[in-house]
């Protein structure tokens, strides 16, 4: 391949549009006719529904129709949202688009108002008259697996979800006995909202003449949402829907999810016969978007004598919250368990998952999706294990490295890693970082009665997660390949059909410049098309940083069978053999007779003109292609926090950010370096700001951007990235995905870096988000 | 975020915006810069069914100084007192406070008026006014009248002002001699709005700190005075040291129940904080004489 755009960092073809305003969100979108939504939720965690009255709302001048459980059921449809994935032996209490009798979380859809505009609408609301009984509720994970802790579903005997484990509990057993030294550390992973910049909306129109189904929303993944709607919640044949992802502003994991809202206003639009619009305050996306994290783990390292690890062993509650959202089953399982061998060759690993119904938000994946929580795990670990052996945490980290000679490497829990350079991005950061230097300036720094602490992150990502075959086995209900049609146009123009959903990532620059290289076309000729299901062929969407590696790749294989279809072509009308053709930079031409050529371009043109084909050919010149690829990527890397801490006030500054990331082949280096910093910068908000609270009673106390801290551009230093590049050796582009690398490796760095300030005063672990209130009392506590 | 129905009037003088106010009354509410009402009538916390704007009658904008007295009109934003030099001379602490309020957007349209009348316990401009023994001028049906700020923050989102009151003026004395103040505060990382804010106003005579006049806001349920710092540093040496012992009095006088406290900062803490922020807002003041 001729690399001419790829690698290069050409600015997004995106923005123009996103920086003028011109942009179109689903809420910027308007139908005649069109009246608004807006949705009554549960204002308690735990209760029974006695009563509700629509009357008053009903009444009210300009609403169009109140609806309740009751009303759905009665309509015929499924109405149910569904789990997608499942594992063995897990509980299966049903979800449906409304409450009816009871509510189980904060913020539950219990009723809908559609009205002629959104004040009526929510004004409506405040008129709907819902008697509760309240009843006890449980919010913490560990506490709802207790004997006797409120149940979240009262038909079951407890509230444990699943219970899951994989490796070997009896050899990793047997290592902790053998052991040398062992740490342990109470970990808690605290829960996240997410916060994409646009709230989830919806804009359903449905055509009753044809049967036909409009529906523009918030989502990374168009396709899986028209199966969900289709088979589980409103029946309409698959067919009969079309999916649109308009311009979608950020979804971190949470437009991923199918929740019942998008489906009640299809429904609204379905039952009226007109266009319905919902657009979701920010308010309303904290109580109903899938929130992350949210796991109690207790956890332990074990080493023999010489500082090698022979052991690990996890064991974790994760919050599922009130119910299944679509692929919560899976993050803190395979997307966690998974990867718990990091960066290190640990010969025995057993880590057993409990999965735990709560009376909260649901859980879902969210940006890093269980290999965030993993990293934590390991790195924490390490960091706890160097500081106990009085190793450098650097050394402790390079002794126990899986060496470059091993791969591809069997980890203990189920995942074969394909390639990677560990030690090499870690002496790339420590160099970047100055990181003798470092330890040398903490030192005097110390002396004079200032706390400056580094923090080290050696992270590994599994991403593009796939074959399907593998996925399926796991317990998947969902394919993971991904599908491409690369169609030359008469003129030579080419339009690209990807079943990857981009959010913001910039996927219609990097593809066009795949393609450009590929096929030697202007990268001006080229459009890629993305999410709407009556364009696409199919998709499985855009989550798990599996867009260039997945997605990316589809793209590459239709590209690479559009040229050999040209190369026949071309044979024929040069009147060459297929083996004499040469392509090269949008040429055909015979090898040793240059001048014997023909643009793509022109092959295309003959190709649709279809005059003078060779035989067997079909006209016309395009090819799709259903890729799934071979394995899992895994890229990797080492991030260094610096801070300093202020011991009167316990306030934490970061003073200092080194990534350097592998993230394989670079398609271009600004959009990586911008899905690292956005990346570093949710690691970072995780580990100091973020925090979902829930009181006792299962409020959310943190129901606002007042209370809930998300990091601002002013709390960061300016990043240093470097990169090493070990590419994917299984994709035909030797890319690896980087969405989630930052906040894989963020929290782990900056929270290490904080408990290495405070070595001096005896401190061994602070909770996330580390407030300065935390780190004050573990001054306090700790006592020097 | 969408608020109930609501009838806006836009008021042209003072005068027309009394009475607005006197024939709506308790339905009515006077509209600033709408930076702490917008959002309150966005989350339905707030439901007036009449807004009176007040944002476009001029003569109660702009900053003057008369006298030993700098006059603030009640509509003057966040941003215009930042930028003054006046008062960045003659009440440094405001001038501090107004630069750390919210981010830039707020204080491009957030006014003092508004600041002060809203009484957000968190708020950064009444721990300034107090330390710098400002004072309130209010206008009501009864005419004018003038609220000393030590009797204008009465609690939680209360003030002396009555209904159907307008603020029209802040003043602020600038003092005699040598005079040096400050305001610090520690943001809340979600809100912006203080933890704990402290302002300090030094009147410095030869070495010695002659009068101290000290306020907080964010600990308490509205701005208070810290009378224990004020004694321990009046006559006392204007020096770091001095400054830093007399902040260890910054809580003399409360008890573990007069600190507000939430999931960011228990009472605990926030009595903590304020020592540091007191001993950092005398430092800072002492550093400018
Ligand atoms: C995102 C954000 C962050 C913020 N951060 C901070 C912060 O860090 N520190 C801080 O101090 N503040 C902060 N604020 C609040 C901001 O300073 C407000 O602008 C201010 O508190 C209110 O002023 P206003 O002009 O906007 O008043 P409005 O919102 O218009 O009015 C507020 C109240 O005061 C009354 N009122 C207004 N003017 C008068 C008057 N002349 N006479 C009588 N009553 C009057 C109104 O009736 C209303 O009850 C923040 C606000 C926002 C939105």
């Amino acid at each position: 391949m001729a690399e001419k755009l790829f690698g290069s960092a050409i600015r997004r073809r995106e923005d123009p549009a996103l920086i003028t305003g011109r942009a179109k969100y689903t809420d910027d979108l308007k139908l005649p006719n069109m009246a608004y939504a807006a949705i009554l939720r549960s204002p308690h965690a735990h209760a029974r529904i006695t009563r509700i009255d629509t009357s008053k709302a009903k009444a009210l001048d300009g609403v169009v129709a109140v609806f309740t459980a009751e009303d759905v059921e009665q309509s015929g449809v499924p109405g149910q949202i569904p789990v997608g994935w499942l594992l063995p032996n897990m509980k299966m209490p049903p979800r449906s688009l409304l409450a009816k009798d009871r509510v189980r979380y904060v913020g539950e859809a219990v009723a809908v108002v559609v009205a002629e505009d959104r004040y009526t609408a929510h004004d409506a609301l405040e008129l709907i008259e819902v008697d509760y009984e309240p009843l006890p509720a449980v919010a913490d994970p560990a506490k709802a697996a207790q004997e006797g802790a409120p149940l979240v579903h009262e038909n079951e005997p407890d509230n444990i979800a699943f219970d899951w484990e994989i490796g070997d509990k009896e050899a990793t057993d047997q290592a902790f006995a053998q052991a040398a030294h062992t740490v342990s550390l109470e970990l808690v992973n605290n829960r996240l909202i997410p916060n994409a910049v646009e709230p989830r909306a919806a804009l359903a129109d449905y055509d009753p003449i044809n049967g036909k189904l409009t529906l523009w929303m918030t989502t990374q993944n168009p396709h899986i949402h028209r199966l969900l709607m289709s088979l589980a919640s409103l029946g309409l044949p698959e067919h009969k829907i079309r999916v649109i992802a308009p311009e979608v502003g950020g979804g971190f994991g949470s437009k991923i999810h199918h929740y019942p809202d998008e489906a009640i206003v299809s429904w609204c639009a379905i039952q009226l016969g007109r266009p319905v619009k919902w657009q979701a305050t920010r308010s309303e996306t904290y109580m109903t978007d899938a929130h992350g994290r949210d796991h109690v783990t207790h956890a332990e390292l074990a080493v023999d004598e010489n500082g090698k690890i022979i052991g690990l062993r996890v064991h974790t509650y994760a919050n599922m919250g009130a119910y299944y959202s679509t692929f919560a089953p899976a993050v803190p399982t395979y997307l966690y368990g998974t990867l718990l061998s990091g960066q290190y060759e640990i010969p025995n690993i057993h880590c057993r998952v409990q999965g735990i119904f709560t009376h909260t938000t649901p859980v879902d994946a969210y940006r890093g999706a269980g290999r965030p929580e993993a990293t934590f795990v390991v790195e924490r670990l390490v960091d706890a294990m160097a500081r106990k052996l009085g190793m450098d945490p650097a050394e402790f980290r390079r002794r126990n490295f899986i060496p470059p000679d091993k791969f591809p490497y069997d980890t203990p829990v189920a995942l074969q890693y394909d390639s990677g350079n560990y030690e090499g991005a870690l002496n790339k950061a420590l160099e970047a970082a100055g990181y003798e230097q470092l330890r040398k300036e903490q030192e005097e720094a110390r002396k004079q009665g200032r706390y400056i602490g580094i923090g080290l992150s050696s992270y590994i990502e599994a991403c593009g997660i796939a074959p399907s075959a593998v996925v399926g086995a796991l317990g998947a209900q969902a394919g993971l390949w991904e599908s491409a049609i690369v169609r030359v146009h008469p003129t030579g123009k080419v339009t690209v059909y990807s079943g990857s959903s981009a959010h913001g990532q910039g996927h219609k620059t990097t593809f066009a410049q795949l393609v450009s290289d590929m096929l030697g076309v202007p990268y001006d000729d080229i459009e890629i098309i993305q999410g709407d299901t009556d364009e696409v062929q199919y998709g499985w969407g855009t989550y798990g940083s599996r867009s260039a590696a997945v997605g990316g790749s589809a793209i590459a294989v239709s590209a690479q069978k559009v040229i050999e279809k040209g190369r026949k072509i071309a044979a024929h009308l040069l009147e060459a053999a297929e083996d004499d053709v040469a392509f090269e930079a949008g040429k055909y031409y015979v090898k040793g007779a240059p001048d014997k050529s023909l643009t793509i371009q022109e092959v295309a043109l003959q190709a649709y003109l279809a005059h003078n084909l060779p035989p067997g050919i079909e006209p016309a010149l395009e090819a799709v292609s259903f890729y799934d690829p071979a394995n899992f990527t895994f890229p990797f890397g080492t991030h260094i926090a610096v801070v300093e801490v202020d011991p009167d006030s316990g306030e934490v500054k970061l003073l200092r950010y080194v990534a350097v990331d592998d993230c394989g082949k670079v398609i271009n280096p600004m959009i990586v370096e911008g899905q690292i910093h956005g990346g570093i910068a949710q690691g970072v908000g995780q580990a100091l700001y973020e925090g979902a609270v829930y009181d006792e009673n299962g409020n959310l106390v943190t129901g606002t951007l007042l209370d809930y801290a998300v990091p601002k551009a002013r709390f960061l230093p300016s990043f240093e990235l470097d990169r090493t590049v070990t590419p994917c050796p299984h994709n035909p582009l030797g890319v690896k995905g980087v969405g989630e690398a930052g906040t894989i490796a963020a929290s782990a760095a900056v929270v290490n870096a904080v408990v290495d300030a405070l070595a001096p005063f005896g401190v061994e672990h602070i909770d996330m988000p580390v407030t300065p209130e935390k780190v004050w009392r573990a001054i306090q506590g700790a006592g020097k | 975020m969408y608020p109930p129905k609501f009838d806006y009037y836009r008021a042209s003088s003072v005068d027309e915006a009394l009475s607005l106010l006197q024939q709506h009354g308790a339905n009515a509410k006077v509209l600033a810069g709408g930076h702490s009402l917008i959002p309150m009538m966005k989350m339905r916390l707030a439901q007036p069914g009449v807004l009176i704007d007040i944002g476009r009658i001029d003569e109660l904008k702009g900053i003057r100084v008369e006298g030993d007295t700098l006059s603030i009109g009640p509509l003057t934003t966040h941003a215009a007192i930042a930028a003054s030099e006046d008062v960045q001379r003659l009440a440094t602490a405001l001038s501090d406070a107004a630069s750390v309020v919210g981010d830039l957007q707020v204080r491009n349209r957030g006014t003092i008026g508004g600041n002060l009348a809203h009484a957000d316990p968190a708020s950064d401009l009444p721990a300034a006014v107090l330390a710098l023994g400002g004072e309130i001028e209010a206008r009501g049906p009864a005419g004018s009248r003038t609220i000393a700020a030590d009797d204008f923050f009465q609690g939680l989102f209360t003030t002396a002002l009555d209904e159907n009151e307008i603020i029209t003026a802040i003043r602020v004395p600038t003092g005699q001699g040598t005079r040096v103040s400050a305001y610090v505060k520690f943001p809340h990382p979600a809100s912006g709005y203080a933890v704990v804010g402290v302002a300090a106003v030094l009147d410095i005579a030869g070495n010695k700190v002659t009068t101290a006049r000290v306020a907080a806001n964010g600990a308490f349920e509205c701005a208070k005075r810290l009378a224990g710092v004020e004694q321990a540093l009046s006559g006392a040496d204007a020096t770091a040291e001095a400054a830093a012992s007399a902040a260890e009095h910054a809580t003399d006088g409360f008890s573990a129940d007069d600190f507000m406290s939430d999931i960011f900062a228990s009472a605990d803490y926030r009595a903590h904080l304020l020592k540091v922020y007191t001993r950092r807002a005398l430092q800072k003041a002492l550093e400018r004489a």
